[in-house]
């Protein structure tokens, strides 16, 4: 368990992140900047401020479900030291080991290879089965995205970590409100989702998802309810802090120009 | 001639490897009793991990124990594994690469008059498609027990296909398996008969009906469907008149893979044994033979393929 970060801190360190972001996108022509500016407080909080990657008691475990959101998971491994700053100029050139996917077999702090939806949480479960049955304290962390929980399998694993008891095991839900096309209540809508989770035997909390004080807080304090896996709401904006992106669908996977990358980053420097 | 529930050997030797080994757990999709596991189950509460009927999630999760130092034996009806869980034995398993053993019980037309929706003919297919997936049929009890314990000492993804259909002992007890080697059962020069699994036992009896007339067939088992023993089909097409593969799936699974090596490699006149169609109802003896998976039809084939009537 690590002292808690200060959130001043953890503030700057993801504008850092954000900027990063901003270049690999830019410069690789390519990337999901919406959902990575959604999710960056996110893993953020979670790296700097809340993961336990040392422990010789079994280290805590972290997968991001929304795998088309690697660049953000990339720029914060760099943030936190776990991967050499030089190496993210490599995004999504031939043979770089970061994909536009994060790919387990290529990058030693990728837990799992994501990208298709519905898959982090699944084998989240299987992570915190396995920890418990090595005896472990270590908790385990999935981060998904919003539209993703439209996934069946999702629900199969909320399922059987409920009837399972796996109080150590955490869903973030960076809810954004939109995938890729439109909003998620215009596509198939999840509301409401926090009496879904309720429902299926999960303890549920939400949370204003930029706020990095509030996120590691609930996040450190698992379980909150013991014998229930913990399910967090995080409300976010897509393409958070940036204007002319925020909650707007089209910067999915849009790239922005020269131009609306300047306006971005001065946006991003003043947040 | 005893016949033998390859599920038998399966399930005995995941036992003892268990005994031997906390790391290895079973995960199952209330496929228990279908799978043989209720000993496993006795002896390993806690290592048994049935995850309900959520055939996606359960290989998710076996991949999760995997990264968590575990060796996950998946273990449900192969209809369901393969083609409900693709995407995560494609992702999750294949191309994370994790140690985990994905077991597809009562594989081709194996539930008979359950009908088309539990039968995998599919599955020998869509699998060897997969890059880093090794693909092993066993044909006997004794060869399934030592599929079971490469597997677990394997570092790496694999797909064992184990039957419920009564086969005879082929192979003797305590014999390894060695991927991508294959097993020749009988030499002979005129054709090449080459098979897997439940085809294994009727195509022998072939060969000897086929020694009758004077034709010499060689038989070559090839459990190991991926990787594949491509110097052995290249050797045996090379030194016959022509090939047969039979296997208890479609064609495009065994027939496909040496049809590739075939055509590339050393061209000769070919003919490929096994389902081609939507079975209709009838019991799983029924459907072999209607597929002609049987002694007398795999000898047709063989004598069709070298001219020889």
């Amino acid at each position: 368990m690590n002292a808690l970060a200060d959130p001043a801190e953890l503030a700057e360190a993801a504008r850092r992140v954000r900027l990063r972001d901003l270049g690999m996108v830019t410069d690789a022509g390519m990337g999901h900047i919406g959902g990575e500016f959604s999710v960056t407080d996110i893993l953020v909080t979670l790296y700097l401020g809340v993961l336990d990657l040392e422990s010789d008691d079994g280290r805590d475990r972290m997968v991001l479900s929304k795998g088309h959101a690697a660049a953000a998971l990339y720029s914060t491994l760099a943030e936190a030291g776990l991967l050499p700053e030089e190496d993210l100029a490599t995004f999504v050139q031939p043979e770089s080991a970061l994909n536009g996917h994060p790919a387990r077999t290529k990058l030693e702090w990728v837990e799992a290879s994501t990208g298709p939806l519905g898959h982090g949480l699944p084998i989240g479960v299987g992570m915190a089965i396995a920890a418990r049955l090595d005896g472990s304290d270590a908790r385990t962390y999935v981060v998904t995205g919003d539209g993703e929980m439209q996934e069946g399998s999702n629900w199969e694993a909320l399922m059987i970590a409920a009837h399972r008891g796996l109080d150590r095991l955490v869903v973030i839900i960076d809810r954004n409100g939109l995938q890729q096309g439109a909003s998620v209540a215009e596509t198939s809508d999840l509301e409401p989702l926090g009496d879904k989770l309720r429902s299926f035997g999960w303890a549920v909390r939400e949370v204003d998802g930029h706020d990095h004080g509030a996120l590691q807080a609930a996040l450190s304090s698992v379980p909150w309810v013991p014998g229930r896996p913990s399910a967090l709401i995080a409300r976010t904006h897509k393409g958070h802090p940036v204007s002319f992106m925020s909650d707007v669908p089209a910067w999915h996977h849009r790239v922005p120009s020269a131009a609306e990358a300047a306006t971005a980053r001065a946006e991003v420097e003043s947040s | 001639m005893t016949l033998h529930d390859c599920r038998d050997a399966f399930a005995q030797t995941l036992c003892d490897l268990a005994e031997q080994d906390h790391r290895i757990v079973a995960v199952v999709n209330d496929s228990v009793g279908s799978s043989k596991l209720g000993e496993f189950q006795q002896h390993f509460p806690d290592r048994l991990i049935n995850v309900g009927i959520a055939e996606q999630a359960m290989v998710g999760v076996a991949a999760g124990l995997a990264a968590g130092g575990r060796i996950p034996f998946v273990s449900a009806a192969s209809c369901f594994l393969t083609a409900r869980a693709m995407e995560q034995i494609k992702v999750d398993v294949a191309y994370s690469g994790h140690h985990v053993i994905l077991c597809g019980q009562s594989p081709g037309v194996a539930y008979g008059e359950l009908g088309p929706t539990h039968h995998s003919p599919e599955d020998l297919a869509w699998l060897r498609a997969i890059p880093g997936l090794a693909v092993v049929v066993p044909a006997d009890p004794a060869e399934t027990a030592a599929a079971v314990r490469w597997a677990a000492a394997y570092d790496g993804p694999a797909f064992l296909r184990i039957s419920r259909m009564g086969v005879p002992d082929v192979f003797p007890d305590g014999i390894e398996f060695q991927p991508g080697v294959s097993s020749t059962l009988r030499e002979g020069r005129d054709v090449g008969i080459i098979c897997m699994g439940t085809t294994v036992a009727p195509t022998l009896a072939a060969a000897h009906i086929l020694a009758a007339e004077g034709v010499e067939a060689s038989v070559i088992s090839m459990s190991s469907l991926a990787p594949l023993d491509r110097e052995a089909i290249v050797a045996v097409a090379c030194r016959t008149r022509g090939l047969v593969t039979v296997e208890e799936a479609y064609v495009s699974g065994l027939g496909g893979a040496v049809a590739e090596v075939v055509v590339e490699h050393c061209p000769v006149p070919m003919r490929r044994v096994g389902l081609r169609d939507v079975a209709p109802t009838g019991s799983t003896s029924w459907l072999m033979h209607r597929a002609g998976i049987a002694p007398d039809a795999i000898a047709s084939a063989a004598r069709e393929v070298i001219g020889h009537r």
